[in-house]
């Protein structure tokens, strides 16, 4: 590669993962104005992941995600002012104010939803790349979940359909250490994600989830060998999350050195420091690209919210809607009258 | 300048109290600093500002409570700051000082050891210790590293006294035997419309069923002096769709009123399910069951000379038309009315648990019917007729009934009633109480019968006059007043 | 064609069969054809089966996936024969993962897909409940109306065959409750025959339960597929003076009690439900206008069960037309029970149903 395409390469990633965190750290200040609500759940410190991993699909692959899925949506491309909507609660949200922080939802890209029920979703992506399967698709199904859905029997079922029908599913373990306020010792019996997930005869790689190139190259190694083989791989990216689990968290089952630790590896300054090092920009450039960078993102960010501030609420005659397909029986329910 | 504002750290947060200034006036921060402790009804939070600039005032002191989004410090210059605010927390507390001391990644910290170097004793066994009263302190545990055993305790038990051990039994049987009665569940019922049928002391909130609610509001049918066919009394639709043919076919002039049971058995040919039975006797059924199942009777008797009134009646005949002409019931009747009159306890209703008496003296009279079945129709003031007045009322009350024109105010709920079966041959009658009314006066047939007057034996008129009292609302001493005040009055019918 | 090759199966295949199923299947041509539809002896089983078979055959998106519906023959003998028929890929047998491979049939239905899943009974459902009410029910919803779930769960449910506290449970009513799903029960042959085809075509999740005291049940059906709709109750027997309401299991029961009764002259109603979620109300209050009476029979514990909402709806929409109070007749409130005469108690019988009307239509008090 060239120096331009490295340049390209790297400054499009660190864009995207400073286009996440300028987000994330708007949701706290309007989580704490009160205008995003109910369960709040940031990926500030594992960005790497979402840009590294969602970064490299095409068009054609799914996504299944977890409560925890910001990042990863942004990252497929699901348009910020919808998302920033969805959390307002407001009708263009792209799931129609019905699903929240936690919910976010766009079958036109493939992105399949967060999923708040810890490992919820990975049945799901079998059965998603079961599909493609019978289709002889060669789609990719990403299905990404923590830690903590390593210890639910959900993952050891789908781990095993998938590897056992050789189905197209990469399974991203974005092991940030912490089940909501368990460490990873204190959850499993062996730490060892990669090498259990093998057990199940499938290819299993741990990642440096703090090293966004690192994640790249693996995905793109990952969803090849998927892509020709029809089989299932599994991928853990070992990160961290700088913030608490959500907005609620005090956050005390953790030592403040432990999260300075990790600061020290915090993806977005790696890579800066890199593209110094590898001589594709000095010091000064890299400040002055950033700040040209934050002010674009700042830019998106304060349209997305200026838009979902002034987004109409779904009406609620339409409460009923999206239940079922026609939901006559729902609409009659709120007139009184026959009900389902 | 900004404001920095008490944030929202749940959907549920409605108000945090500010645990700690962790900045003071005059500090710079930055976008992202620790300000200040907040505690939410679930935990401790350090919260951040999302400005830069330099706090300028503290609006807010530790220990107070703050709505949502309300301004806990200003923000603005370094030039902003105003020097006179007194400032509470001199000491601003760093935030490492809040958190244990630090301790290297991924390395857990050991669990804090006692005093002792045996582990720690577990709440099972803690528990067991307890039960068994064994001080686990006095122990020696076999485990591993010294770790007491659930054999260590129970040994040590073992080797307790007995009285110890018995003590320690029964303290531990007697809250669990106090406690059975309690936790014994209650058995549900599976059958509920059986049990829902009796609620003691409610019969008289009427029982209808939400069918006959609306028919006989759509019929104008008044309820009140419906019968129910139903379970309990209950009406159903089948009583209101009686009344409504009742009301069409027979009665044309009393508007509204309809009788308490039903005059024409015939009407009712066309039963539509076996067994068959009229509607009328459906009624008669429901009724005394009800009466014989709620209301404790009680049985009196009293044997009468009517030698006195018969003799007083046949001389009124002489001077009446044939048309007019007395019967011994109309004497009887009249007694009975006057008796009741003089006893209250027995002329009134049982109604919610009460006995309430009535004001007038509306005498039932049961009248059976030739094709079957009785009608109770009732004499209004009774007490104020004379014996020709009542000798009227009975044979046009008679006359109605049989040709099935009573009148609704024929049709009033009587406060006594008197069934007088002498036309029947009967010696006597142990009758059954009309509810809610609490006495029911019975004659048998007046008959000529040997009868000692004076110590000498004669051949007299006897009439056997029975009381069914409700014992609920009276006791047989009050029955027997009014039985020996009817005597007495029989005895005077010149005065009646 | 198919039906030969039914025979064929039948008699070839090595399956250990719960039951042996009955599989004579000769149609019995009538004189004149064009006036009476030919029609063939079959059973509860191999209507579902015929019913499968006519889906795979017709839509090559549907395919059929749980655990021992292969090689197995199915664990109570609906999918025997599919697999030779319709090859591994369609006839899946999947691992002892309910969650799993019912989150894959999500899955694949929200990529176009027309799964059926079988889960072998509806106490083991419960190990896939994450997966049939926190996305199967939802995505549609969460999702502002983006996806679609267009699958079948099928699954065993009921009691009566001495199979104790694990397998004879009827948690109908549990899924009757959620919003987002259809919820059937075919009580009928003909329902077995034909309410697969409408819940493969319906485009939200369609959970079907299939009653195992019925599958050996047998009568005759048209030899043509009848279509029956998966949206109403069935009124199969009329009445004038109490309305049975019934399903799966109960409805058998509840028409040997209306017969009963039928010979005191207390004429009973009784309806299928078929359709538990959304309920037809409109045949339910219907009837009850009629007979202003009502008995519901429900396999499930009275406590919060389908009946007990079918009982408060008739209060809410029909309470001027009810001339007595409603009757229930549910199961014993006890973990189903083995021991056979116990398991009797348990259960509704025709004779409760039959003392239950009695009682409302107020015949020996």
């Amino acid at each position: 590669m060239t120096r331009e395409l490295f340049l390209e390469l790297f400054t499009g990633l660190l864009r995207e993962m400073i286009r996440i965190r300028r987000f994330e750290e708007k949701c706290v200040e309007l989580y704490s104005a009160t205008k995003i609500r109910g369960f709040l759940h940031l990926c500030i410190g594992e960005e790497a992941v979402a840009v590294g991993v969602v970064g490299a699909l095409s068009e054609d692959d799914a996504v299944v995600s977890t409560y925890r899925e910001h990042g990863h949506a942004l990252a497929r491309g699901v348009p910020m002012p919808s998302i920033m909507a969805e959390m307002f609660g407001k009708a263009t949200g792209c799931s129609g104010g019905r699903g929240g922080s936690m919910h976010l939802f766009d079958a036109s890209r493939r992105f399949y939803g967060g999923n708040a029920i810890v490992a919820g979703g990975m049945p799901v992506a079998v059965g998603l790349a079961l599909a493609d399967h019978l289709s002889d698709d060669r789609a990719v199904t990403v299905c990404l979940f923590g830690d903590g859905a390593f210890a639910e029997g959900e993952f050891h079922e789908s781990a095993n359909l998938a590897a056992l029908w050789n189905l197209p599913v990469l399974f991203c373990c974005e092991n940030n250490r912490y089940a909501m306020g368990t460490a990873l010792a204190r959850e499993h019996a062996s730490t060892d994600l990669a090498m259990r997930a093998a057990a199940y005869g499938m290819v299993a790689w741990t990642v440096d989830g703090m090293d966004v190139i690192a994640v790249r190259e693996a995905t793109d190694r990952a969803l090849e060998y998927v892509r020709d083989s029809g089989k299932p791989c599994f991928l853990e990216l070992r990160t961290y999350r700088f913030r608490a689990h959500s907005m609620y968290d005090p956050d005390r089952y953790r030592d403040k050195s432990e999260i300075a630790t990790w600061k020290k590896s915090d993806p977005i300054p790696a890579l800066e420091a890199k593209l110094v090092s590898d001589g594709l920009m000095t010091p000064a450039e890299v400040e002055r690209w950033r700040a040209g960078v934050e002010a674009e993102v700042d830019a998106e960010i304060a349209a997305a919210v200026e838009s979902a501030d002034a987004a109409p609420l779904e009406p609620v005659e339409d409460l009923l809607r999206h239940v079922t397909t026609e939901a006559a029986d729902g609409v009659a329910l709120l007139a009184g009258g026959r009900s389902t | 300048m900004g404001e920095f504002r008490m944030p929202s750290l749940g959907a549920d947060m409605e108000q945090g109290v500010l645990i700690e200034w962790l900045v003071k006036v005059g500090d710079s921060v930055k976008r992202g600093d620790v300000v200040a402790v907040v505690e939410t009804p679930k935990s401790t939070v350090e919260v951040e500002c999302f400005e830069t600039g330099t706090v300028t005032r503290l609006l807010a002191e530790e220990g107070q409570t703050v709505p949502v989004g309300e301004a806990l410090a200003l923000l603005g210059s370094a030039s902003e700051v105003e020097p006179t605010m007194p400032v509470r927390v001199e000491v601003p507390v760093a935030v490492s000082a809040t958190v244990p001391a630090a301790a290297a990644v991924g390395v857990p910290s050991p669990a804090p050891l006692g005093s002792t170097s045996r582990p720690p004793l577990s709440p099972v066994l803690r528990h067991l210790a307890r039960e068994l009263g064994v001080d686990p302190r006095t122990l020696h545990g076999s485990g591993r590293d010294g770790a007491l055993t659930r054999h260590d305790v129970e040994q040590a038990a073992a080797a307790v006294s007995t009285p110890a051990v018995a003590a320690a039994t029964v303290t531990a049987a007697a809250p669990a035997t106090a406690a059975a009665p309690s936790t014994r569940p209650a058995a549900p019922s599976t059958r509920p419309a059986a049990t829902g049928g009796a609620h003691p002391g409610s019969r008289h909130r009427v029982r209808i069923s939400p069918l006959a609610r609306r028919l006989a509001a759509e019929e104008g049918v008044d309820l009140a002096v419906l019968q129910g066919s139903g379970p309990d009394g209950s009406i159903r639709a089948a009583d209101v769709h009686r009344a409504t043919r009742h009301t069409e076919s027979e009665q044309p002039s009393p508007p509204r009123a309809t009788p308490r049971v039903d005059v024409k058995p015939e009407a009712t040919s066309v039963a539509p399910s076996p067994p068959p039975m009229s509607d009328m006797r459906r009624s008669i059924a429901a009724l005394m069951t009800v009466s014989n199942q709620e209301i404790p009777h009680y049985h009196l008797s009293l044997t009468i000379d009517l030698w006195r009134s018969i003799q007083w009646m046949k001389e009124r005949n002489r001077e009446l038309e044939m048309s007019e002409r007395l019967v011994p019931a109309a004497l009887l009747l009249v007694a009975t009315a006057r008796a009741a009159r003089a006893v209250p306890e027995l002329n009134g209703h049982w109604i919610e648990g009460a006995f309430r008496p009535a004001a007038d003296i509306d005498l039932g009279l049961i009248l059976s019917l030739r094709s079957g079945g009785l009608l109770v129709p009732a004499i209004g003031g009774a007490d104020r007729l004379t014996v020709e007045e009542m000798m009227a009322r009975i044979k046009v009350l008679t006359r109605r009934a049989r040709s099935g024109r009573l009148r609704g105010s024929d049709l009033v709920p009587p406060s006594i009633t008197v069934s007088n079966l002498g036309d029947q041959g009967v010696d006597s009658v142990l009758g059954v109480i009309y509810p809610p009314q609490v006495g029911l006066v019975g004659f048998g047939a007046p008959a000529e019968r040997p009868w000692a007057v004076d110590g000498m034996l004669g051949v007299r008129p006897l009439v056997t006059v029975t009381l069914a009292g409700d014992h609920r609302a009276t006791d047989g001493a009050t029955g027997s007043r009014l039985l020996k005040t009817i005597d007495r009055l029989l005895q005077a019918p010149e005065e009646l | 064609m198919s039906r030969r090759s039914t025979m064929t199966v039948a008699k070839d295949a090595a399956v250990e069969a719960v039951t042996a199923p009955e599989v004579s299947r000769e149609a019995s041509r009538e004189a004149s054809p064009e006036e009476a539809p030919a029609t063939v002896t079959t059973t509860y089983r191999e209507a579902l089966r015929e019913a499968h078979r006519e889906v795979l055959a017709r839509d090559p998106r549907v395919f059929l996936m749980g655990e021992d519906v292969g090689r197995y023959g199915g664990s109570f003998a609906v999918s025997l024969g599919l697999l030779e028929e319709f090859g591994e890929e369609r006839i899946r047998d999947t691992p002892l993962s309910e969650s799993a491979f019912t989150g894959a049939g999500i899955g694949a239905a929200l990529r176009g897909l027309r799964p059926i899943v079988e889960i072998m009974t509806v106490n083991f459902s419960l190990l896939a409940l994450d997966q049939i009410m926190n996305n199967a029910a939802t995505l549609r919803h969460m999702s502002g109306g983006q996806l679609s779930v267009p699958m079948v769960i099928r699954m065993t449910t009921g009691a009566g065959r001495q199979l104790a506290a694990q397998h004879s449970h009827s948690l109908e009513g549990w899924y009757a409750s959620i919003p987002g799903i259809r919820v059937i029960a075919p009580a009928t042959l003909e329902d077995a025959r034909g309410m697969l085809g409408p819940a493969v075509e319906d485009p939200d999740p369609v959970v079907l339960f299939e009653h195992g005291s019925l599958y050996n049940l047998s009568g005759t059906l048209p030899v043509d597929p009848v279509r029956v709709d998966i949206e109403s109750a069935a009124v199969r027997r009329a009445g004038t003076d109490i309305t049975f309401i019934a399903y799966a299991g109960g409805l058998g029961k509840a028409l040997a009690a209306a017969d009963l009764l039928a010979a005191e002259s207390i004429s009973a109603e009784v309806i299928d439900l078929r359709v538990l979620r959304p309920l037809d109300d409109a045949t339910i209050m219907a009837s009850v206008t009629r007979t202003h009476r009502v008995v519901i029979v429900d396999e499930a514990w009275r406590t919060g069960s389908l009946a007990a909402e079918i009982s408060a709806r008739i209060v809410e929409q029909a309470f001027f037309e009810l001339d007595a109070p409603i009757e229930r007749v549910c199961a014993a409130e006890v973990p189903v029970p083995y021991a056979h005469h116990l398991e009797e108690a348990a259960l509704p019988q025709a004779e409760d149903i039959a003392a239950a009307a009695r009682r409302a239509v107020g015949a020996h008090g």
